[in-house]
């Protein structure tokens, strides 16, 4: 039997501030990683990732991401995206600051 | 200090204008995120976990006040405030943002700074003895010889693509400050019989294969230096490999072909190359030497010093730790901790480096230093001006007392900025210092050199910490290994796993556990934790690490 398929967001830095974005389902990039769009199915996921790549004027660095689902979004699986959604553990700087 | 000429005022406009335009192509579209890179690369820019990250050199760790005062103001209009000090001399600011890079650029260049060649795979900064030009165990100033280095390396045709990284320290003294033997080509300058010239190391490093660095060369004459550099690079260039990123660096390729094979080839280019240096090298050097005289001392009491010692309890502790002896009579070096305990290693913020600059512009002829240890240095301050520096330093929350104790810590930005790395470091250091201020003891455990790297790169030079950590990436949790009995000095050696790592919430007490074993089998405070740990070996500090968990799954 193949393995079970993680779930995947497609995120990447933006090109201007360099800040971590996430791709949502109507094709936006959003800072916050609850508004991703949870991808559940491998071919999607692949699609979405290069349809994302196209996009070299907006981001830098797409690549797929693996999460779970949460109750208000999708929830990282490793401690790496953990600190990508929320910024350094030693000011309270990045994402933490903006929400 | 170095005063840029005419040549090098028009080179680094041209390049600060060239990397405008690109930046602007890039945010037009023109350029790719696959052509861009290596272009942002060549002039310090990455881009980080969170954000871009410029790294601005700061050559042989030598600043005036203007330029300290200048990084502040870029540190206020283009970033949050704050700046990074690096294991290499360098500064990074985390969070610029991309259309405002040229302009940093520019704000530096009007200070001779950059931060051109402080990434790809080219020579990097050229670092040097932070106590270059003060220390009383010096034999000469080594900035001169790490100017000349700069000079020919920045933009040097031939080694803008070489196989990896290219990393130069040059020291002046027998007292190794500036870890020679962990890198690419270290230089020692040396005398024998009345004669001036070098001994150099070659294939040093840490990173994931640390070695130290071998002698090439027991004594090159002054004169043949360039030659003899550009002969190693180029044997480098040709014979390092270039099919694997991991065996890329020169340690390798020493490795592989031998120490001998490589002084063979070297040899033999070098006397091709030889002929070929026309003696203005020589002459560049002796201008640039000459930019480098020892400021003018003075003459004066020093009982005003002597006297706060004896009264204040506290400056006497900062005083007993953070001086270090001059080779002026009555002058001393500052090293200013970048190390309050509980605070971000290496990290100063804008008002910070605008009070550093004011004290080295009023007591410190203008001098300022960045040590590979994260501190900052005033190289020459009359003793009599201590009183005053250390009541302006404690003001500023800069005056703690820890330089070379346990909460000095060397950290990489680990996990918490870097993209390379498996774990976080900053909170690990954080934790440890403020563990062993609760606990007061680090002035009695003495001299220790606590290093920590977030990943395998060793950017916090684990590997030569008397007590080194290691944070990784066990099967996606983190995990800290311990290793022991480094040393980073002129009798360097790479230190030793005790065994399995330690969790995040763990490590902390394992490191206590290491000091309180030291504490109790030194035969009295004059042993060090390393002349300890050579004494007796790795077993009894392995005991103290594991024993206790043994017994505790026993007892489960």
């Amino acid at each position: 039997m193949p393995r079970a398929f993680t779930p995947k967001v497609v995120t990447a830095n933006a090109l201007l501030e360099g800040d971590v974005v996430y791709l949502t389902a109507d094709d936006q990039w959003t800072r916050d990683l609850k508004q991703a769009e949870l991808i559940t199915d491998e071919a999607v996921a692949d699609l979405r990732l290069l349809e994302a790549e196209r996009r070299a004027a907006e981001v830098v660095g797409p690549y797929l991401a693996d999460m779970v689902a949460g109750d208000g979004g999708p929830e990282p699986t490793h401690f790496r995206e953990d600190f990508r959604r929320t910024g350094p553990s030693n000011y309270h700087h990045g994402k933490q600051a903006e929400a | 200090m170095y005063q840029y000429n005419e040549f090098d005022h028009a080179f680094l406009a041209e390049r600060n204008a060239q990397f405008r335009k690109q930046v602007e192509r890039r945010i037009d579209g023109s350029l790719t995120e696959e052509e861009f890179r290596p272009l942002r690369l060549m002039n310090g820019l990455y881009l980080q976990l969170h954000a871009y990250m410029l790294r601005v050199a700061i050559p042989y760790g030598t600043l005036s006040s203007a330029q300290m005062r200048q990084l502040a103001v870029i540190a206020e209009k283009w970033d949050k405030g704050y700046g990074h000090f690096t294991t290499r001399q360098n500064i990074q600011y985390n969070w610029p943002k991309l259309p405002d890079v040229p302009d940093i650029l520019d704000a530096l260049g009007e200070v001779n700074l950059h931060a051109i060649q402080t990434s790809g795979n080219t020579i990097r900064n050229v670092t040097a003895d932070h106590f270059a030009g003060a220390a009383r165990d010096e034999i000469a100033d080594p900035r001169p010889v790490a100017e000349l280095l700069r000079q020919w390396s920045t933009d040097h045709p031939e080694f803008q693509f070489l196989p990896r990284k290219f990393k130069f320290a040059v020291t002046g003294s027998p007292n190794d400050r500036a870890v020679t033997r962990a890198h690419d080509i270290g230089v020692r300058m040396i005398e024998r019989d009345g004669e001036a010239g070098y001994e150099v190391l070659v294939g040093g490093g840490l990173g994931r294969t640390p070695m130290i660095g071998k002698v090439i060369r027991d004594f090159l004459p002054k004169e043949d230096l360039l030659p003899y550099m550009e002969a190693i690079v180029s044997v480098y260039n040709t014979l390092g490999r270039r099919d694997n990123k991991y065996k890329a660096r020169i340690k390798i390729t020493v490795h592989e072909n031998g120490i001998d094979t490589i002084r063979d080839k070297v040899e033999a280019r070098f006397a091709e190359l030889k002929p070929l240096f026309s003696g203005v090298d020589q002459e560049m050097l002796a201008e640039i030497e000459r930019q480098f005289a020892p400021p003018a001392f003075r003459n004066g009491p020093t009982d005003t010093f002597e006297a706060a010692r004896e009264a204040d309890p506290i400056f006497r502790a900062w005083a007993d730790t953070n001086l270090t002896a001059h080779r002026v009579d009555g002058y001393a070096i500052v090293t200013i901790s970048l190390k309050k305990h509980g605070d971000t290693p290496g990290d100063a913020t804008a008002d910070q480096m605008r009070l550093m600059a004011d004290l080295a512009e009023k007591y410190g002829h203008d001098e300022l230093r960045i040590s590979h240890e994260q501190n900052v240095i005033l190289p020459h301050v009359h003793k009599s001006d201590l009183p005053a520096i250390y009541a302006a330093l404690k003001e500023a929350k800069l005056a703690t007392a820890n330089v070379g104790l346990i909460s000095d810590i060397i950290a990489c930005p680990g996990m918490d900025y870097c993209s390379l790395a498996t774990a976080r470091s900053i909170p690990v250091a954080q934790e440890i210092a403020q563990r062993f201020e609760d606990l007061k003891m680090e002035h009695d455990v003495g001299p220790l050199k606590l290093k920590i790297s977030g990943c395998i790169n060793a950017c916090g030079h684990h590997h030569v910490g008397h007590i080194g950590i290691l944070g990784l990436d066990r099967a996606g949790v983190e995990n800290y290994q311990i290793t022991l009995g480094g040393d980073g000095t002129e009798t360097a050696e790479i230190g030793q796993r005790t065994g399995p790592g330690f969790a995040y919430d763990e490590i902390t007490d394992a490191i206590e556990r290491i000091v309180r074993a030291y504490l109790e089998l030194r035969e009295g405070p004059d042993e060090t934790f390393l002349m300890a740990y050579r004494r007796v070996g790795a077993d009894p500090f392995k005991a103290a690490l594991y024993e206790d968990e043994k017994a505790k799954t026993r007892a489960a």
